[in-house]
């Protein structure tokens, strides 16, 4: 094969199917979209408030506990796919749920992995805030919520690159819904396990025009994510 | 009853002793000066006093109430401290200075005009809108001032509230203060500008290597100090 033709072949196929907004290839497209963004949420939903009570109380084992989170910020996909699987499967704890290979699984298996992100990055956040600032909220008689909202409005720069970074881990794995949403065309298909079938079966162009796309995506997702963060970073 | 009781206060960090034992009682409406040289406990014993470090030893009173760590948030309600190195919050002077008020659940018409007086008792009208984060030095620490006083505590402790500041700066923020005591609000400067605590001080301690050594009226510190260190304090020739 000749790399560089099939990879020419890949951008022209690419915008092509852009262009002629192919049904099944939009699907795709919605699909990785709709799980990668739910997931970030409910990733950011559960990591953001754990993050902040981890990191706002001393405890004993804290260090241990903080270790563990930054550990599975690398944990591998297939890893996490496997344990999903394990869980979602007939026999398994959660089988009685049958919702294993279907988009909600592959929500599920990405949050795993986008949690620990969130939480993590929301930890280093808050532990590089300068000391003083809880003191001097502490000594003006700052209440708890009062607290909670301005130490998340310092260290809100930190939150976005959280969203950033999970929704990167998030749209770009395959291993963890290729093993719980069982690439089913039409239903469970997203573009990185799509690229994989691709590829497997030969279609080089192909493969290579839903890469393209992921990449669009996801640099359409970042650059809206990064405006934000840009707009609300600190004038200093 | 003193305004401020504190009774052998002791404190260790990792060993070594920082304060060995300080008595010493404070009067409501005293404006008193804490000098002494840099590392002698004067930030850690203000510190103690609005209740942000427990004492190892000890007791603190305010108005005759034995600080704990149990009523310390209710204590601390009414004591203001301004820390050496003012951190303010992203958001505008306004705000910063409000804020303190949004804590204490006042109502936000009296928050307009409580605000605006603070403000204008540190000369900071014309920047209410500005960034809190973009402002100098001395406008930062005036902004730290206000949000102190801002909510009348009776008890207002500051930390070397001018070093480093210009003479300017210097003069706003004095002029505050002594209007703040004339109110009958008690003060207490610490400050390693003997200048500054004979310009507005009515009392002066000096605390030395973690104990007081030295506690007079002004005029008397000065000029007829009780201990040959104070006197090698106050002309520059104390060696520590
Ligand atoms: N949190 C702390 N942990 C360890 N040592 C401290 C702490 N706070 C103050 N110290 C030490 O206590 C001594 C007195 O500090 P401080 O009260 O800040 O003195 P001053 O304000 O008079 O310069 C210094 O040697 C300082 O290093
Ligand atoms: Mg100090």
């Amino acid at each position: 094969m000749e790399g560089i033709g099939i990879f020419l072949e890949g951008i022209s196929k690419a915008f092509g199917l852009i262009l002629s907004s192919d049904p099944e290839i939009l699907r795709i497209t919605v699909l990785s979209l709709e799980v990668s963004m739910v997931a970030t949420l409910v990733g950011a939903a559960l990591g953001m408030p754990l993050g902040f009570l981890i990191s706002s109380r001393s405890f004993h084992g804290r260090s241990l506990v903080v270790a563990i989170i930054n550990t599975f910020m690398g944990v591998p996909p297939v890893v996490v796919g496997l344990v999903v699987y394990l869980l979602l499967s007939s026999s398994g704890p959660l089988g009685f749920l049958r919702i294993l290979y279907t988009p909600q699984a592959m929500i599920l298996a990405q949050a795993l992995l986008t949690f620990p992100v969130v939480c993590g990055l929301t930890i280093s956040s808050i532990l590089a805030l300068d000391p003083s600032l809880k003191e001097t909220l502490k000594s003006l008689s700052a209440p708890r919520l009062w607290e909670a909202a301005i130490l998340l409005k310092e260290i809100r720069v930190g939150l976005i690159t959280a969203l950033i970074a999970a929704f990167g881990a998030a749209i770009s794995e395959v291993g963890a819904i290729m093993m719980v949403g069982g690439n089913i065309l039409g239903y469970t298909r997203a573009l990185t396990t799509a690229i994989m079938l691709y590829t497997n079966t030969g279609e080089f162009a192909l493969a290579i025009a839903l890469g393209i796309i992921l990449l669009i995506l996801s640099f359409a997702v970042n650059l809206t994510l990064t405006i934000i963060q840009m707009k609300y970073r600190k004038r200093r | 009853m003193a305004h401020v009781a504190l009774r052998s206060v002791r404190k260790s960090y990792s060993e070594k002793e920082i304060l060995k034992g300080i008595s010493m009682d404070i009067q409501r409406g005293e404006l008193i000066s804490i000098v002494g040289p840099s590392g002698s406990g004067k930030t850690t014993l203000l510190r103690i006093i609005d209740g942000l470090v427990p004492p190892d030893s000890g007791e603190i009173r305010i108005d005759g109430n034995r600080l704990t760590k149990e009523n310390a948030p209710t204590i601390r309600a009414r004591v203001g401290m301004v820390f050496q190195k003012p951190l303010l919050f992203d958001a505008s002077v306004y705000d910063n200075v409000a804020l303190s008020l949004k804590f204490r659940g006042v109502p936000n018409d009296l928050i307009r005009k409580k605000v605006e007086e603070a403000l204008d008792l540190v000369k900071l009208k014309d920047l209410a809108k500005r960034n809190a984060l973009t402002l100098s030095g001395g406008e930062a620490q005036r902004v730290a001032l206000a949000r102190t006083l801002v909510y009348d505590p009776d008890l207002i402790l500051l930390d070397e509230p001018t070093a480093n500041l210009d003479p300017a700066n210097v003069q706003i923020i004095e002029r505050a203060l002594t209007k703040a005591n004339v109110e009958m609000k008690t003060v207490v400067l610490v400050t390693h500008n003997i200048f500054q605590a004979r310009r507005i001080a009515k009392r002066v301690a000096l605390l030395l290597d973690g104990a007081v050594i030295e506690i007079q009226d002004t005029e008397s510190f000065f000029n007829r100090p009780l201990d040959p260190r104070t006197r090698l304090f106050i002309d520059g020739d104390l060696v520590y």
